[in-house]
């Protein structure tokens, strides 16, 4: 009985092993033929002197982009014949998703990302360099410097943005040149409750304060002769002590406050609470969609020197684990293209990182938030910022919530954030 | 010792002649092929763990089924595999990674590392021309060809450029070299790994850098900052700096101390925990978590756990008229995901905008999620809220299977509702909800979605070297440290989930071993 059990069982691991095989056998025969079709089309066209590449490109894109980078692929692959293969990823997990899938080998060629990530993709090891030659310098200088990590270029820009004061035309007509003079007009405004609102929310926000900030001439960090960032804060010592002071006067002034978090921010804007709001411009749209007629100028001056916003830049990274980094590269290089950069200005809206591109942007709010960043930097990118950014809010909240005595907490905040500075 | 196996007590799954073994073999051949299929699967992909993992897997199956020996295994093998799969290998992947310092800057192997250090050390050489690049597969190793100073010259990864004889150059470019297969780009795309990895010399001095492209058509000169050295494990700078590896930290390190980046996984034996009691910074936040989260755990059981036996008493009692609408009304919030109900539940606590302040209480100023012992409170309401509907559910259960009798037999020997509520009810209660209790009590411990989606851990400690808050429990404590501080550390949360492991798990058996007592009433 037993003899005859282990039989059948022998009989049926050779039966399904020999299942396997034919399965295995269909297989192994398709990447050979995946690997002769495109010979065989080579082949079979000599007659056009350069054939067009074939294959596709993997690339990660959050919600917001996605419909531009799946009408650039159309014109990719219109002119070259490679595919992208544009996945959605929701845009707080890409760059997390991204480190930790592409030692894997399951990540993508191409990332879309704001620019400073740089720092934190670099120390994973997870990006390549892209070096573009001579195009590098028809780009805006800011979009270059914002990808450009250790003297070398990680990623090619498509798109610069700032945040600048927009203003209700409705309500007031002149913006005045300091913000003392701001928060004064503002409040003489009819039926508004506040002169000017800066979003924050619970967790703070110093990214929407930092144009005010700076007017005090307290940059995060000091730059140096290249206009890169060092890590000596910029922002220790009496500047950003005498911009803490003033935040915790717009606080006073309904300004700021824990409460006015994004949302609530741009609904007191449309509710024609307030004449002025600092934003950037993906509000744009709703503002005029509700029938408001706005302006976008730089925010006035608090501290006696010029608002300098941080400048976002958009761009593609390419992956240092991609199967595919010449095809990858082959569209970078077409990214750099005025073609596709004016392509992605008309998908997507947003300011090109293509001088060339950008000087035909005939927009007068995209011209606005353009004069609005003028003097503005590129967000640091060292893999500390996260923890910056942290410290940074809550110290800027606790000013604003009156919890702490404003130099206090300031001069805390320059602590944290050198010591985690030195930590990492 | 075996019985005698005659054909009638042969089982179905055993007897050649019934359907029930074909059924059977048909089932082991599927999860056999499909076991193969995952071998041969893992051995391109040199997945060698996956694929000794298989290989016993489908030894097992196949001896446990065909073999009348195990028949207890038959019924427990399917179910061990599974908590083989996703409890035990979970379990000890997170114990490995607490003992890495796997994170940011540590995110893969030395090898990898190594690599990444030497792509991103080979750069273009400041103020070199680019050259129109034809990649050539001379005798089956591929050649660059450029056009230099209006000469053609071709080169490969042993010979450095030297002038072609026979190329025909069309304007910057080089279109047919003799000897050699000029490739278009569809070959040029097949062999991508060798034209991205081939460097061709300039000339025969290695100082004055090598030809490379990344995407085949255009080449450029580059030079790498960096040489390393593999016997001795070192990366030298053009100036002489020496990077040494560091196999206890997993980085490249120089004698002053700088590091090249990225570093690698390594070892780090206990730091991992140590660092949660040693640093400073993380003690003081962690005891205060710790004391907290148990707060929050326990009162979130008994206020939700008061709240739905009330409401079930009361609504068990057949005077009440529309007991069905109530019931189904208290069911609600437990109809919402939690997490979407907390984000509103944010909305409504806001101190200037949220209904609760402008409508409720008429323009009140309450600062419900800003201050700390206010935004506790603000969480443990919200908790109850979305947690009552669920007790209310098992204890109306458990009061429908509590014979009437008893409270009969009760009224019979003169009790009040009050003693015969807390000797006869309340014990029979407990019998069958007290287990429930305990996993809600497990449930809140890790409660994050709720922690994160209504305050953020915030109000955050004024000044706290770590981004952490007064409502932060131990596990949003975990990610705020372990992903929110600007960097990711796998290794120490890890570490720090097990720790919270460790106190669930002994509390989870403490009250398991009390409830049997809760038994002995019956």
């Amino acid at each position: 009985m037993r003899k005859s059990l282990i039989a059948v069982a022998t009989a049926g691991l050779t039966l399904s092993l020999a299942a396997c095989g034919g399965g295995s056998g269909t297989s192994t025969s398709t990447p050979t033929t995946g690997v002769a079709s495109p010979e065989a089309t080579t082949a079979s066209s000599p007659a056009t002197s350069a054939p067009a590449a074939t294959g596709s490109l993997t690339v990660w894109v959050d919600e917001t982009r996605i419909d531009a980078f799946k009408q650039l692929g159309s014109a990719f692959q219109a002119s070259t014949g490679v595919s992208l293969d544009v996945v959605q990823k929701p845009s707080q997990d890409i760059k997390t998703d991204f480190i930790a899938q592409a030692p894997t080998g399951e990540g993508p060629d191409l990332i879309v990302g704001a620019h400073d990530w740089v720092g934190d993709l670099q120390a994973n090891g997870v990006i390549a360099p892209v070096e573009l030659g001579d195009a590098v310098s028809g780009f805006n200088e800011i979009a270059i410097r914002g990808f450009t990590f250790d003297g070398q270029l990680y990623g090619v820009p498509y798109a610069t943005e700032n945040i600048g004061l927009v203003r209700n035309n409705g309500m007031v007509q002149d913006t005045p040149a300091t913000f003392d003079e701001l928060i004064a007009q503002g409040k003489a405004v009819e039926g508004a409750q506040f002169p000017v609102v800066i979003q924050q929310g619970a967790e703070g926000d110093a990214y929407h304060l930092y144009p005010v900030q700076t007017s005090f001439g307290a940059s995060v960090f000091k730059v140096d002769a290249d206009g890169a960032y060092t890590t000596e804060l910029g922002m220790a010592g009496p500047e950003g002590e005498a911009f803490a002071a003033y935040l915790k006067k717009m606080a006073d002034e309904k300004v700021v406050s824990a409460s006015l978090g994004a949302d609530q921010a741009k609904q007191a804007f449309l509710d024609k609470k307030t004449p002025y709001i600092v934003t950037g411009v993906w509000n744009i749209k709703d503002f005029q969609d509700a029938g408001i007629d706005v302006s976008v100028v730089p925010v006035p001056s608090a501290g006696g020197q010029p608002s300098a916003p941080f400048v976002g830049v958009q761009g593609v990274y390419l992956s240092s684990k991609s199967e595919n980094a010449l095809l990858a590269n082959q569209f970078l290089e077409y990214l750099a293209t005025p073609e596709a950069q004016d392509k992605l200005y008309e998908f997507a809206g947003r300011t090109p990182a293509l001088t060339a591109s950008a000087d035909k942007v005939k927009d007068p709010i995209l011209n606005g938030f353009a004069e609005a960043g003028k003097y503005g930097q590129p967000m640091p990118a060292i893999a500390a910022m996260g923890a910056v950014w942290k410290y940074w809010g809550a110290a800027e909240l606790s000013i604003i919530e009156g919890k702490a005595e404003p130099a206090v907490a300031w001069q805390a905040m320059v602590k944290n954030i050198n010591d985690a500075i030195a930590a990492a | 010792m075996s019985p005698p196996t005659t054909p009638s007590r042969l089982s179905h799954a055993r007897d050649l002649s019934r359907p029930g073994f074909y059924v059977k073999l048909v089932l082991v051949m599927l999860v056999n092929a499909m076991g193969v299929y995952g071998i041969m699967a893992c051995i391109p992909l040199e997945e060698w763990g996956v694929l000794a993992f298989l290989v016993v897997t489908l030894l097992v199956v196949d001896y446990v089924y065909f073999s009348n020996r195990a028949i207890p295994a038959k019924y427990l093998v399917p179910g061990l595999i599974f908590l083989a799969v996703f409890q035990i290998y979970v379990m000890v992947n997170t114990a490995y990674v607490a003992f890495t310092n796997y994170g940011d800057g540590h995110n893969d192997n030395k090898s990898a590392a190594i690599t990444q250090i030497m792509k991103t050390s080979d750069r273009r050489v400041d103020g070199t021309p680019t050259y129109p690049l034809t990649v050539l597969d001379r005798d089956g190793r591929i050649a660059f060809a450029i056009v230099q100073d209006g000469e053609a010259k071709v080169g490969d990864a042993e010979t450095p450029l030297a002038p072609a004889d026979g190329a025909t150059v069309e304007g910057e470019k080089v279109t047919e070299v003799e000897g050699a297969e000029v490739l278009n780009l569809g070959q040029i795309q097949q062999r991508q790994k060798e034209v991205l990895d081939l460097r061709v010399s300039m000339t025969d001095d290695p100082a004055d850098g090598w030809l490379r492209t990344d995407n085949g058509t255009m080449a450029y000169v580059a030079k790498s900052t960096l040489t390393y050295d593999e016997a001795a494990d070192t990366f030298t700078t053009a100036d002489g700096k020496v990077f040494k590896a560091d196999p206890s930290r997993g980085l490249f390190v120089a004698e002053d101390g700088s590091t090249l980046s990225p570093g690698w996984r390594v070892n780090v034996g206990f730091d991992n925990f140590t660092q949660m009691f040693s640093d400073s910074r993380l003690a003081g936040p962690f005891v205060k978590s710790l004391v907290w989260s148990f707060a929050f755990a326990i009162l979130s059981v008994l206020t939700t756990f008061a709240m739905g036996m009330l409401l079930a008493v009361v609504f068990n009692d057949p005077r009440v008229k529309g007991r069905v609408l109530y019931r189904a009304l208290f069911i609600l919030p437990y109809a919402f995901p939690a997490f979407l109900a907390a984000l509103v539940w944010r909305g409504l606590l806001n101190r200037e905008f949220g209904f609760i302040n402008q409508v409720l209480l008429g323009g009140a100023d309450i600062n419900w999620l800003g201050d700390g012992n206010l935004a506790k409170l603000s969480i443990l309401l919200v908790n109850l809220w979305l947690g009552f509907p669920y007790m209310f559910l098992v204890c109306t259960g458990a009061l429908q299977s509590i014979p009437g009798e008893l409270t009969e037999a009760g009224i019979m020997d003169g009790a009040g509702p009050l003693r015969r509520f807390g000797s006869i009810t309340l014990p029979l209660l407990l019998v069958s909800v007290a287990p429930l209790l305990i996993s809600s009590f497990a449930f809140n411990f890790n409660n994050f979605s709720l922690i994160f989606m209504l305050t953020g851990g915030g109000p955050n400690y004024p000044g706290a070297p770590y981004p952490l808050g007064e409502t932060d429990i131990l596990i949003s404590m975990v990610y705020a440290i372990a992903f929110e501080g600007g960097e990711r550390q796998y290794g120490l949360a890890s570490a720090m989930s097990i720790l919270i492991f460790v106190v669930v798990g002994l509390i989870s058996w403490l009250g398991f071993r009390q409830t049997r007592k809760l038994e002995e009433v019956l």
